[in-house]
């Protein structure tokens, strides 16, 4: 096989240095190797986006690189995103009921994060488009959308407010037909087909 | 020993939108995967897999991959045929059904593409993956059967040689005179369905971890039946019952798709065995594409037949069901969980349904979100438009004259169900009002006018569906082996708090935020003091898991159950502490009081520790403070609603968008409305998918040619619009709650809202029906068609 390459990088803010196979891919030396699971496996074709982490500070599908490329990056996962959960981008998530399953949710609020980095104040459709490579099965995307432009408003975009259902939202009860408030956000428009 | 009640008004926990107490460990990645579990000294296991839909089997050696490095053991489905036994099919829909065997590992034929037919075990996931190159496996080809009608044709080649037959079952259903509905009707129309065949895909791929511990087994899987499963582990491997614990850790996503015994559960539990080391598998999504089941695959032949003033005379659905290459957990009972659904709202005299299962060599059909009824719904709602266009009435119009009035329930129609509650007036009413019906039909009328080239085109779906499975009765009736219950235990702590167990399994549903709600409110205290315990057979053995929109409807109300059993033994005891009649105890908010003299009180929380002490019980009532609960519906419960959907059709090439999606529920009483609207929401981008993006694709030889997400197209963020969502509120008389469930609704509802859209924006170019899914080549395809028919080019 000949040498074995070694690899060194900081995975939210450790350090750590591996000697690796050469084939072996950044998300399986997160996961298998180093026991860091909180980033997810979701296709064998980068298509899901399940596996994004930061890597020096953009946007990685981590089952596109191999860990030898990684050497000498500063990598950031879910797990060390933000002390206690606490960034504006997964407060969002939690407002907005943006995660269901969560198995989407590490890649999705990683990506989100760096389109928010690119972008500070994106429109609904500039958000649909820029998460486009992160796949949800469960959400229908509706909320992660909310979701994202809550955190850009609360990060200092100056954008329309687009307002999660309040907290206390006590329905009318038992009275047939009681209605509550319909939940419509921007304008629809998202809507690209294929 | 007493407590003063707090004197503020208590903020009741039903009806509120809740954060959910899901989330924290989900958005900071400290989920409990079952892929992210790895026991010590921990085997992978891979799988050869067929690459042939049908063959026979000549040998297999496994002794290559023997010798490669890190591989501990490999195996062929012979070596394990003594003691694999058979998947099982737990819905065997008629007394004389062809049920095949269905070994975990194919041992003499393989009937699709990603059947196993050996595995290997060794240290690291790489090198079990690297020696399966080295397993040899000797096939004779032999014919694929792909197509349903080409199956049952005479002289068809056969999926299982030793049945004689492609025919697993032939399911009737008959109400009413049918032949004379249609004889006597003024318009009868015929159209013919398909339900492509679609992929789960749920976002976690599937996996099992497999464990001998003390005398038995732990095993986890991402799976939506760890009850189930664990029933049927014993009955397929007879390892003893109580010998088998099932997890079911954090799972992500199911939607039916693990709903099911699959053969890498069954082969994980016996090479453990075998072995006695822990073992691992995690599907590729590749292999998930090709092995885990996938979802519809129906032909429908659908006869309606109307007087000219559109009332309803009669409904005749003839069905083709494709099982693929096996029985399943409940594949034969999906299209009959339809049958009676597809009369929908509408009162009419007669209805006759026939389904036949078919056996191709594709891998085999059961639950995919919705299971029966979205094809059922898709039928109806569909040839009710096609009728309207008949009649040259609006759509909206011809459903008015046919639903069930709110007045009428509750309502027994022709389909044999009876409907406790709805007002489909009112739903209809409202998302008429936030869609701007009229507004766009005066719209679609301009560009009709001016020939743009651009079309818009206005959806319609009025639906109803049969949730909260089930009854155990009525499933007992119609040969399903299991019954419908759910289990719930609810047991107050020393210090007050409260541990639920709940048998319904959650994988995304929310279950431990809304079972706090409903425990909070019924029990009196905080939201933060309950903890919801569930998807662990050795914390909760009893239960029956999650599917069917069933979790709050039978789960939930046994909570509730539960939760009154603990107020009731409760009250005997504070009433012995407030030295009262037990009949003169009244139990508000938490607290335990003396009719008619609000103090002092006693806090249940107290009593909780008062149970736990034992220093000064009455006669009759046990320490601490606990009980269980079952809930057995006596009936389902029925979710309805109005969808509105308008899409935009460029004739020229075809491409569809959906422009604006109203979707009005009545999901009867609501206890998280965050949770309700993200259910809403994620079962119409499914419902959407289907009809415009997804559809597994087979070549003649029977390979999957959408066998990755590339290929496959599940929608992304950029492929949806935003949805306009509002419910209206007629409560289920079925339970206490008062709910009907939510899970499935969107998907039911939605796909027969888009694709009417897309044939409304085209019917002034003659085209009656686009195939799904609606993708720009096929609606291009129907426009020239179209043209062709009516002479000429366009
Ligand atoms: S795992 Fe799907 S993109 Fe990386
Ligand atoms: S929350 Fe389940 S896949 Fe996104």
């Amino acid at each position: 096989m000949g040498r074995v390459p070694r690899v060194h990088t900081t995975i939210d803010g450790v350090v750590y240095q591996d000697e690796v196979e050469p084939r072996l891919l950044l998300i399986h030396y997160l996961r298998d190797r180093l026991g860091k699971v909180g980033t997810p496996i979701g296709c064998d074709t980068s298509n899901c986006g399940a596996c994004t982490v930061h890597v020096d500070g953009l946007s990685v599908k981590s089952c596109s690189m191999l860990a030898v490329q990684a050497d000498g990056c500063a990598i950031t996962t879910i797990e060390g995103l933000a002390p206690d959960g606490g960034h504006p981008v997964q407060r969002a998530f939690a407002d907005c009921h943006a995660l269901q399953c969560g198995y989407c949710t590490p890649g999705m609020v990683m990506a989100a994060v760096d389109l928010l980095r690119e972008n500070p104040d994106p429109s609904e459709a500039e958000i649909r488009e820029g998460l486009e490579g992160n796949l949800c099965r469960c959400t229908g995307y509706v909320n992660i959308v909310r979701a994202v432009r809550a955190a850009a408003e609360e990060m200092g975009a100056p954008g329309a407010r687009i307002h999660p259902a309040p907290e206390a939202a006590v329905l009318p009860g038992g009275v047939p037909g009681a209605e509550s408030a319909a939940h419509a956000s921007a304008p629809a428009g998202g809507g690209t087909g294929r | 020993m007493t407590a003063t009640p707090d004197a503020a008004e208590r903020v009741p926990e039903i009806g509120r939108a809740r954060r959910r107490k899901e989330d924290a460990r989900l958005l900071t990645g400290r989920t409990r995967w079952t892929d992210n579990l790895d026991p010590a000294g921990v085997l992978h296991v891979a799988f050869v897999r067929s690459p042939l839909a049908h063959g026979a089997i000549r040998s297999v050696d496994v002794s290559g991959a023997l010798a490669r490095p890190g591989v501990v053991a490999a195996f062929s489905g012979a070596d394990l045929a003594a003691e694999q036994g058979s998947l099982p099919c737990a819905w065997p829909v008629t007394a004389d059904i062809v049920l095949p065997d269905h070994p975990p590992m194919a041992v003499e034929e393989v009937r699709y593409v990603g059947e196993a037919v050996a595995c290997v075990v060794a240290r690291d996931r790489y090198a079990a993956a690297d020696a399966l190159e080295a397993v040899e496996v000797d096939y004779e080809p032999l014919p694929a059967v792909v197509d349903m009608a080409a199956a049952l044709a005479e002289g068809a080649p056969l999926v299982h040689a030793d049945k004689g037959t492609n025919r697993s079952f032939v399911w009737p259903f008959e109400s009413g005179d049918i032949a004379a509905a249609v004889d006597g009707a003024e318009v009868v129309l015929r159209r013919r369905y398909r339900q492509q065949r679609l992929i789960p895909a749920a976002m976690e791929p599937r996996a099992v971890v497999c464990a001998p511990e003390g005398e038995g087994f732990t095993l986890w899987s991402s799976t939506q039946v760890p009850h189930i499963l664990r029933v049927m582990l014993a009955m397929v491997t007879g390892i003893p019952e109580h010998l088998i614990r099932v997890v079911a850790p954090d799972v992500g996503g199911g939607f039916g798709s693990k709903l099911q015994v699959t053969a890498e559960e069954v082969l994980a539990l016996l090479l453990a065995r075998r072995l006695d080391r822990p073992v691992k598998w995690t599907e590729s999504r590749t292999e998930g594409f090709q092995t885990t089941h996938h979802g519809r695959d129906q032909v429908q032949d659908v006869t309606i037949a109307a007087d000219r003033d559109g009332r309803l005379r009669g409904l005749k659905v003839d069905l083709l069901a494709d099982m693929g290459a096996y029985l399943m957990l409940i594949t034969p009972g999906i299209p009959i969980l339809g049958a009676f659904m597809f009369p929908g709202i509408y009162k009419m005299d007669a209805y006759a349904f026939s389904c036949t299962g078919v056996f191709t060599t594709k891998v085999p059909t059961d639950a995919y979100r919705g299971a029966g009824r979205p094809e059922a719904t898709f039928a109806i709602e569909r040839i009710m438009d096609e009728l309207a266009a008949e009649l040259g009435m609006d759509p909206l119009e011809l459903r008015r004259r046919n639903w069930i009035r709110h007045e009428e329930f509750p309502y027994t129609g022709v389909g044999g169900l009876t409907y406790d509650s709805g007002d489909y007036e009112r739903a209809t009413a409202r998302a008429v009002e936030l869609f701007g019906y009229e507004e766009l039909r005066a719209e679609q009328a301009r560009r009709r006018e001016a020939g743009d080239p651009v079309q818009l085109g206005i959806g319609i779906s009025t639906y109803t569906e049969m949730c909260g499975l089930a009854p155990s009765r009525v499933l007992g009736e119609l040969s399903y082996a299991a019954g419908g219950w759910e289990h719930a235990s609810v047991r107050m702590l020393p210090t007050g708090k409260v541990e639920v167990v709940t048998g319904s399994t959650p994988h995304g549903q929310g279950h431990a935020t809304a079972w706090s709600q409903i425990v909070a409110d019924r029990l009196g205290v905080p939201f933060e003091d309950v903890r919801v315990l569930s998807g662990d057979t050795q914390v909760g053995p009893r239960g029956m898991d999650t599917y069917g929109s069933r979790s709050l409807v039978v789960g939930g109300t046994a909570v509730v159950r539960a939760c009154e059993r603990v107020v009731d033994k409760a009250r005997r005891l504070a009433a012995h502490l407030l030295e009262a009649d037990v009949g003169d105890v009244e139990f508000t908010d938490g607290a335990f009081a003396v009719r008619g003299t609000p103090e002092p009180s006693v806090g249940i929380q107290a009593v909780a520790l008062a149970a736990f002490a034992a220093h000064d019980l009455p006669e009759g009532v046990e320490p601490s403070l606990d009980s269980d609960a079952a809930f057995d519906p006596d009936n389902f419960s029925f979710p309805h609603g109005t969808h509105l959907c308008a899409v935009e059709v460029d004739t020229e090439t075809g491409r569809v968008s959906v422009r604006s999606y109203v979707a009005v529920d009545d999901v009867g009483k609501v206890v998280n409305p965050l949770i309700v609207e993200g259910q809403v929401h994620g079962g119409l981008a499914q419902g959407i998918a289907q009809a415009l993006y997804e559809e597994a694709v087979h070549d003649a030889e029977g390979n999957l040619l959408t066998s990755t997400m590339a290929d496959y197209l599940l929608p992304s963020s950029a492929d949806l619009p935003d949805f306009v969502t509002d419910r209206t509120e007629t409560p289920a008389t079925g339970n206490p709650l008062g709910a009907k469930g939510v899970g499935e609704a969107g998907t039911i509802a939605s796909t027969p809202a888009v694709v009417n859209a897309v044939v409304d924006a085209l019917r002034p170019y003659g085209v009656a029906d686009v195939e799904m899914p609606c993708k720009p080549e096929r609606v291009w395809r129907a426009l020239w068609d179209a043209a062709a028919r009516n002479g000429g080019a366009r």
